[in-house]
This record gives structure tokens, sequence and C-alpha cells, in this order.
């Protein structure tokens, strides 16, 4: 398996040229999938569970991206459930719960996540 | 000169009225009682002088012809071109004419019309000065404007302001020169003459009113204009169109009775002084007035036609509604338009900040619309129009009338008991009950209220539709933004894309939008730019929903479809034998579909690109059937095959999906062809249908299935396969330039103001004057289309999107499935 542990919580987990531009990606650690968004050109980074809790399905790392009032979101491919990707609140439904978010860093040009938070 | 026992009938002059009338004459003379003799002066028979204009954007005169030669042969009209008559003799009912010859009429008609009126001002005589009325005036402008900077134009009329348009466009710099203190004096109040000016000038043509242009100088040719207590005005060209001046030289000369300001002075039979002589069209003079429009020399024609077969029939005046054709500028008049003379009221909306001002003018017990006048927007102009002239009651609230997208009244006519979602069975009471008990006022609080449209979300445009309406009908305000980053809706995001040559999502944003967009104004500005600028190198930047985003649709576990094109739902052998192969060696589930093609389902993303790539390699391309775009043409085997068949249906479907194939539209474009009247393919479901008959075919439009089935009206019929094509075009680009975002074509028209009679209007009589437009846009469609696949393939960018993981080259296993009847299906994991 590709990923390497560092001394602290922070898993790198790719080269930030390996994801596309202002969309979003997913990476697998162990088996889980995150899903991996930059948006405002590669400016800023966000990582949440890529399996929508609506139909429990593996897509979120494939919706459209967007904000609403200025805080980034995510719209579900399937059914377009909206979650912030800061902290995963589901905004479009009170029936659906939310996912979790992770605190997500690039540094010199590798992305490196936190699954502890 | 021969003489047969058909009566004579000699018509003086081939333009639009004459030729009018010798075409209404043919249609009713069953028994075949005239012989039809007409004189022509201009080198060329009949054409459109209305839309003269657009001999300059590209328009050939055979474009803009009226009828082909052929057709005088063929129903036996002796048409004299380039002759004029020079003399008539009304004892021996006889006319002359310049190329010497000699006819006897029983009846003769004049149908001269007008020739611009040039005032004496003193220069007018120069080179450098023209008038705006023939295909030679424009020829001989064009060849003189080449060295030319700057027009100006005298007169800030209907015409004037159209010939100030073709030299801005001809890249002069274009002034305009009105004597009165305001534009189009005749047709407009003072707002609107004001607001009018707004826009004219904001195309960048000056207006100067107040203007008495006093002479035009310079050595030989036009240097410069000076006028009466105003400044000199350089300019290199002047186009003189201060009215018109009837063609009554003929008349006058034989002793017809004329009016002092010209006009050969009729009846309301139409018959001059001599009662064997009729006169229509710009040149007569019906209770001491001209009527400078087209449409009431076309009445008279009837009458005078309907006289000659011995029914009764008057002409007791005609409407003098305009509308003005100015590309980017919309401006219309109608009726009444200042309530002269009436006990009236009025409507107004006016909002200087877009240039906008509508007024209605409506009978004191608000029944009955008067008049009207619509700048900067007018596209309520059909239905008023038809209101005024039926003289229909007038809705409940007249301001529905020229409210934008007033007319959607449809849904909330539906009874209550109507099943909106069907997923969450939410009916339109329920809907209602919502808005009043918990006051939803969009689609999203009415979904979290009822849960309609949280299944499969098809309905959410009826909800919307439904909500507007509502709001509307209780007279609160909608908001008719896209969403929270566009203040505005599709159509205004749509002109505003074009107008500034916006290319990417990005800058549209900065341009238009706040924030950074989300799911539905980004497909929605994604399907524009498609539509308009089908560029390579901009449409990956720009693919936003969430099917484009890797080119399939995705299936409820996360899996793609495959769907090549199969165009007409033909494939052959060979082809059928490469599906197989590549759904077994990805082990995809086989399905045909309801339009006539093959689905491959099961597809994890990874593997699309080399699916794709054996489809390709094999010859077929990309289905989009992943996008808001034309999916299928079904169409049955026609004449071909069938035994009953009378066009070759197949063919036509298969020339028509090639045609249409990738374009870009508010929704899904679906479509069939049937061979005959028994209608196997079920065109009329469709958004756009087609039908042999045995003269042609007939093009249905607006048709759908889904959610709310309703049958496609016919726009046209029996009409040929280029005429098929050429309607299509307009109707599609008409529907993707209008239409508000996932509106279907059926519910696009039935919320069109003045219905399929505005269409027919728009798309056959170019009543918008925008066909030009939109058939230059369709054939960019159709020269710039290319198979989106073939494209990505090639786009190292865009393929790293097709990897399960970024971080590992391990596929997703959580895409699971099962086996059923033979194939596989998906397990769902439970929640
Ligand atoms: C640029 C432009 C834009 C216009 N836009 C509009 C509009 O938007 N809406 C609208 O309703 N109207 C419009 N009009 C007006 C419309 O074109 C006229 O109302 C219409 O053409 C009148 O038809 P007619 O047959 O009476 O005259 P014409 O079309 O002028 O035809 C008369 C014909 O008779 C010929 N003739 C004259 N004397 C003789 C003779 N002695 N022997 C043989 N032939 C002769 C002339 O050469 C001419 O070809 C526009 C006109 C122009 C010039
Ligand atoms: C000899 C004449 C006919 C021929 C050759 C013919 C041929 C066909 C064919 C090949 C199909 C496609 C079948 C499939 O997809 O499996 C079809 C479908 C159909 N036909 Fe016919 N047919 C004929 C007459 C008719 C008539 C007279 C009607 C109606 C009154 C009709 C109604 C239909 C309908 C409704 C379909 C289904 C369309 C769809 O699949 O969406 N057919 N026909
Ligand atoms: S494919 Fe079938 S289940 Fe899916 S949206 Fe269409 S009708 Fe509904
Ligand atoms: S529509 Fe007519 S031509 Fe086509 S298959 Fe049916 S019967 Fe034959
Ligand atoms: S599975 Fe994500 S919204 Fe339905």
């Amino acid at each position: 398996m590709s990923n390497t542990m560092t001394t602290d919580n922070w898993i790198k987990v790719a080269q930030e040229a390996d994801f596309a531009t202002d969309v979003g990606g997913c990476i697998k650690h162990h088996n889980k999938h995150i899903a991996i968004f930059n948006i405002n050109n590669r400016t800023e980074w966000y990582a949440i569970d890529n399996i929508c809790p609506h139909k429990g399905q593996n897509v979120l790392s494939r919706g459209i991206v967007g904000d609403t009032d200025g805080e980034p979101k995510v719209a579900c491919p399937l059914h377009k459930n909206a979650f912030l990707l800061k902290t995963g609140q589901c905004i479009s439904d009170e029936t659906t719960p939310g996912v979790r978010s992770y605190e997500i860093k690039c540094e010199n040009g590798e992305i490196f996540i936190n699954l502890t938070t | 000169m021969i003489r047969h026992n058909k009566k004579n009938i000699v018509v003086i002059g081939n333009g639009m009225v004459g030729c009018k009338f010798c075409a209404n004459l043919i249609d009713q003379d069953e028994e075949n009682q005239f012989e039809i003799i007409t004189f022509c002066e201009e080198p060329r028979p009949a054409y459109d002088r209305v839309h003269l204009s657009e001999y300059f954007s590209g328009k050939s005169a055979k474009d803009l012809e009226l009828k082909p030669m052929e057709w005088y042969f063929a129903n036996g009209i002796t048409l004299h071109l380039e002759d004029a008559v020079s003399k008539i003799d009304r004892a021996n009912k006889t006319v002359f004419s310049k190329k010497g010859r000699e006819i006897e009429y029983d009846t003769l008609i004049l149908a001269t019309g007008s020739a611009a009126f040039v005032p004496p001002i003193p220069g007018v005589e120069k080179e450098g000065v023209f008038v705006y009325r023939t295909i030679e005036d424009l020829d001989e402008m064009m060849a003189y404007a080449k060295n030319c900077k700057s027009a100006t134009v005298i007169g800030g009329g209907l015409l004037g302001l159209e010939a100030a348009k073709a030299t801005k466009d001809m890249g002069l710099a274009t002034s305009v020169v009105e004597f009165a203190p305001k534009l189009m004096p005749r047709q407009l109040d003072d707002v609107a003459a004001h607001r009018l000016l707004q826009l004219i000038e904001d195309q960048d043509i000056k207006c100067y009113l107040n203007h008495i242009t006093t002479a035009i100088e310079g050595d030989g040719k036009v240097e410069k204009m000076t006028f009466k207590g105003n400044d000199d005005l350089q300019t290199d060209m002047v186009v003189v169109s201060a009215g018109i001046r009837p063609r009554d030289e003929l008349a006058k000369e034989c002793g017809l009775e004329v009016g002092d300001r010209g006009g050969v002075i009729v009846d309301d039979n139409l018959l001059t002084s001599d009662p064997d002589i009729y006169a229509i069209g710009e040149v007569a003079l019906h209770n001491n007035f001209i009527y400078g429009l087209v449409a009431p020399g076309y009445q008279m024609t009837e009458v005078v036609v309907d006289q000659l077969l011995g029914k009764e029939a008057k002409f007791t005046g005609a409407d003098m509604s305009t509308k003005l054709k100015l590309i980017g500028t919309d401006v219309a008049s109608f009726g009444n338009f200042e309530g002269t003379d009436v006990e009236h009221d009025t409507v107004v909306i006016d909002d200087p900040k877009k240039g906008v001002y509508k007024k209605l003018v409506i009978s004191e017990d608000n029944k009955k619309l008067l008049g009207g006048i619509l700048v900067g927007d007018a596209s309520a102009y059909a239905n008023c129009l038809m209101m005024y002239q039926n003289g229909t009651d007038l809705p409940e609230n007249p301001m529905d009338l020229i409210q934008s997208g007033g007319g959607s009244s449809a849904v909330l006519a539906m009874p209550d008991e109507t099943q909106i979602c069907t997923c969450e069975n939410v009916s339109k009471g329920d809907i209602l009950q919502a808005m009043e008990e918990h006051d939803c006022c969009n689609a999203t609080e009415i979904k979290n209220c009822t849960r309609a449209g949280s299944g499969c979300g098809g309905c959410v445009p009826i909800v919307n539709q439904l909500v507007k309406a509502k709001l509307k009908a209780d007279g609160k305000d909608v908001n008719e933004s896209i969403c929270e980053h566009f203040n505005f809706d599709r159509i205004e995001m749509f002109n505003r894309i074009k107008a500034d040559k916006i290319k990417t999502f990005e800058d549209l944003l900065i341009k238009h939008g706040k924030g950074s967009g989300c799911e539905i104004c980004k497909p929605a500005a994604a399907s524009i730019l498609a539509s308009l600028w089908n560029e390579p190198v901009h449409r990956f930047h720009n693919l936003q929903d969430t099917n484009d985003h890797f080119l399939a649709n995705m299936q409820k576990n996360g899996s793609y479809s495959v769907i090549p094109r199969l165009p007409g739902g033909e494939v052959t052998a060979d082809k059928l034998i490469v599906i197989g192969q590549v759904a077994k060696k990805y082990n995809l589930y086989v399905k045909l579909t309801g339009g006539q093609r093959i689905a491959m389902l099961g597809a994890r993303v990874d593997q699309l690109p080399d699916i794709w790539k054996e489809l390709l390699d094999a010859g077929f391309e990309s289905g989009q059937a992943y996008g808001k775009s034309l999916r299928t043409i079904k169409s049955c085997v026609g004449q071909s095959w069938c035994r009953f068949g009378v066009q070759d249906s197949s063919g036509l479907a298969v020339e028509m999906e090639n045609r249409y194939k990738g374009l870009r539209s508010p929704h899904k474009l679906k479509s069939a062809v049937s061979g005959c009247t028994r209608e196997c393919a079920e065109a009329r479901s469709k958004d756009f249908g087609v039908i042999a008959t045995d003269k042609g075919w007939n093009l249905y439009v607006s048709g759908n299935g889904g959610m709310q089935p309703q049958h496609g009206l016919l726009l046209a019929a029996d009409i040929d396969k280029e005429t098929v094509l050429k309607y299509t075009d307009r109707f599609l680009m008409y529907y993707v330039r209008t239409a508000d975002k996932l509106t279907r074509t059926s519910t696009w028209l039935n919320n069109l103001d003045g219905g399929i009679e505005h269409l027919k209007d728009v798309i056959i009589n170019d009543s918008l004057g925008i066909c030009d437009e939109l058939d230059k846009q369709m054939e960019y469609h159709i020269n710039t289309y290319e198979c989106d696949w073939r494209a990505a393939l090639d786009n190292k960018e865009f393929m790293k999107r097709f990897r399960s993981f970024i971080n590992t080259d391990e596929t997703d296993k959580t895409i699971q499935f099962e086996i059923n009847r033979e194939q596989i299906q998906p397990k769902m994991a439970n929640v």
C-alpha cells in the first residue's frame, strides 16, 4: 500500500498533482474511502467521507462542488443531497445524517490528512 | 395581342402587395376566369422588402424572393420583368410599357407602391446620398460604404433606425438625425421613445433630435451636413429616410383622382375614380390615409380578389401595429397606444435600469385591451396583439400579460388531486397547502416540508413552476434567480454569456455572479456554454453536470452506463458483434433502451476509457446518453421495407440524428420519425417528431412521454425534407435560447406566450427577425460537433478523473453485483 505513516497522525496520501483542478477525487486508506476536494484553483483542500449516508454508496467525491452562503459544499451525484465540506453536515435534507470531515493539508506539493480528527 | 374568353387582369407593380394579389387570385380563381399580366419595373420579381436589411447580414436576393420565376410560369402569370408601364389609356382600357408593350385590360390593378420621399434639401443630389428601398439601393450603398468611415441617417422613424443599424453593421460610425423631439414619433409615446433612445445609443448609434437639416455640403460628394441652429455634422454618406411618397404618377397622368399629398384615392371597394381600376398597397389613399405597412396591403388584396369573384367585401381600415426588427432592440406598439379619445386605464412596467418599458392601455371596465407599447422586451407582443385584434377578454390581472414569463397559469389550472411527485405521492393540493400553512416559497422548502422532489428529483421543475405560478397569482414577489450565485434566470444567463462572449464558468461567476457556484448553476451554465461555443478547448473545463463529469450516467450503486449512438436505431451485424464482445469482456449488463439503442450497464469509472476506446475503434461514437442533449431519433423501417410506408423514415431519422447529435440543451431531447400515418415510431410523444405523408412530412413539436404525457402539436404540414430540417433547426435553437433550466420542450411551449401560434410565427414567418441567427447557430453546432469520448481520450488532465482511487490502482470493491436472469445487477450495501 502506498500510504506512509508519519510521526504524528498525519498520513501522506498523494501528490497534489495527482488531483484534477477544482473537482473531487477519492483516496483509499485501509478499507476507508475518503473524498478529497480542492477548490478556488487548488488553494483550499477538504476531506470528508466518500460514502453518502442517504443510500450508502461511495460516490461523494464525484459530486459537484460549490458553495452556499460562502461555505463550500458538495452535492451527491445520486440524489443531490448537499454536504458542507468543512463539517460534513447535510444541509439539504433534515432526515439525512451528515458525514465525517477530516483535517487536511498540502505541503510541498504533497497532500496529508488526519483521520483521527 | 392574344385575346381569349378569359378576363385580362393587368397588375402594375410586382412588389409585395402586387405579388400577393396575384397569388390570392390564382388560389381563388377556381373556374380559371382570369388571365394575369403583371409589370415589374425592378430587375427581379417581388421580394421581401420588409426584411430588406437582411440583405446586409448575408441573405441573398434569391433568399428574399417571395415566389420563384417558375411559380409565375407554372400558374400562367405573364410577368414582364424590368419593364415599367409608362402610360394608361383609360378610354381604350390599354396600358403601354417602356419596352413598347401594349396590353388591353378588363380590370387594372395599381400596385405601384411608393418611393422614398427625399425632401428638397440643398445638396441631396450629391454623390453619397442614398435612399433605402430596393435591393439596388442597398448594392449601391454597400459599394460606396467601402470608402467611408461614417454615415448619417435623416429620419428617426421605423425605417431610419433600421437603415442606421445597417450602416452601423457595415462598420460605419453612425448617426441619426430627427427633426421631431423624439424617435419613432408615430409609434411611441414620450417615455417609450426615451427608452428607445437609450437602447439605440447603447448600440453606439448617435441620435440628434430636434435637428432640422438645412443643407448637405461637400465638393461633388457628401462631406458634412448643416442644421438650423445646431452644429454641423461631418459625415461621409447620407441615407434619407424621411418618409414615403406614393408612386401615383401614372394615375395622375391619366386623370385619376389623387390626394393633395399624393396617393391614389380609393373608396371602401378600393376602386379609384375609374370603376375598372383598383389601387392597393402603399399607393392607395384610403380615408385620406396611406398604410405604410405590408399587412394592410395584404388585406387589400383579399378585398379586391373577393370583389373580382363577385363576393361582398369592403376595406374599412387596418391595424397599424408594428414591431421594430432591430437586432438587440425590442420595440413594438399596437392599437391606440396613447389612449387617445377614449376613457381608459393604463398598466405600466417601467424599469429604466434594464431599459424596459411596457404599457398596456385597457378599457375602463378592465375588460379589453385597447393598445400598448413594449420597449426593451417585446416578448409579450404576439400575445397582446392577439388579444387586441380578437377583442378577447383580458385576464383578471392584465399585468400578467407583460410580466416576464407570464402565462404559466397552466399548472394552476390542474385539479388539486393531480399527483406531482410520484415517488413520494405528493399532490398539487399538498403543495399548495404547504405553501399556505408553512409559508414555503421555493422548491427546497417544499421538499423539506412535503418530501416532493426528494426521490428521483424529476418533479422539481413542475414544483418550481407551481410555486412560482401560485406566488404570482397571490401577487407575491417571485424569485426568478437560478440560485444564490446568480440573481437572474437561465434566459438572462444565456443572453449575458452571449453578449459578453463568456467562455468559462469562472469568468461568468466573476462578471455576473458571486461565490463559487453550485450544483444548480454550474450545469445550467455548462449547458449554455456548450450550446453557444462548442469549442473543444473549453469543453472539458466546463463539464459541470454529474453525468458529464465522467461522460456517463451514474447508476444507483455508483457504476456507470455505456451507450453508443445507433443513429435511427440501425446497427450492422458486425457492430452488434462488437457490442457483444465488449459487454462480455467487461461483464456488463445489456438491455435495449426505450430509444432503440443498446445500453451496457455496470462499468466502473476506471473501466470507462478502455471500454470507449474499443467502441470507438469499431466505429461507434458517444450516444450522449449522459447529457442534457439529443438522445435518440427512433424510427420505423418506413418505405424501404414496410408495406404501408410512404417515405424513407429511417433515412430521415439517421440524417436528423447525425445533424443534432451532441446539441446541448436545457433538458434532454427525444425524437422519432414514422414512415406513415400509422405512427409506429410514436413521433407525437417526442420533443420533435416527424410523420410521413403522401406529400412530404408533418412536423410535430413539444410532445412528451415522461411524467406528464402530451401529444406534440403540428408545426407545419406536408413540407419537404429541407424544410423539416430548417424548421427543426430553428425550433431547437429557439428552445435552447429561451427555455428555463431543466425545462422540457413541452413545458416550455405550454408556458410560452402565444403558444404554438407564436412559435409558428417565429419559426416560419421570422416574426422576431432572429431566424438568420438561429440558423447560423445551428450551422455552427453542426460544424463543430466532435464525439466527446474521442476528444476526452486525448485529454490527459481530464483522464486523471478516471480512477477509482488517486492513491492506488486498486479497483473499488464496494461496487458489487449479483446475478439475476443470467445477467449482473447491482447488489446494494445495507445502509
Ligand atoms: C427597409 C424597409 C423596411 C420595412 N419594414 C417594414 C416592416 O417591418 N413592417 C411592415 O409592415 N412594413 C415594412 N416596410 C414597408 C413595406 O415594405 C411596404 O409596406 C410594402 O412593400 C408595400 O408593398 P407595395 O406592393 O404596395 O409596394 P412595393 O413593395 O414598393 O412594390 C411596388 C412595386 O411596383 C413597382 N412599380 C412602381 N411603378 C411601376 C410602374 N409604372 N410599372 C411597373 N412597376 C412599377 C416598383 O418598382 C415596386 O417594385 C418596410 C419597407 C422598407 C423599405
Ligand atoms: C406492416 C407494418 C408494420 C411493420 C413492418 C412494423 C414494424 C415494427 C417494428 C420493427 C417495431 C419495433 C419492434 C421492437 O422494437 O421490438 C415496431 C414497433 C411498434 N409498432 Fe409496428 N409495425 C407495423 C405496423 C404497425 C402498426 C399499424 C402500428 C400501430 C397501429 C404499429 C405500432 C407499433 C408500436 C406502438 C411499436 C412500439 C414502438 C416502440 O418500441 O417504442 N406497428 N413496429
Ligand atoms: S429508468 Fe425507470 S426507474 Fe429510472 S428514472 Fe426512468 S422510469 Fe424511473
Ligand atoms: S409508421 Fe407506417 S411506414 Fe412506418 S412501420 Fe408503421 S406502418 Fe410502416
Ligand atoms: S445517495 Fe447521496 S443523495 Fe441519495
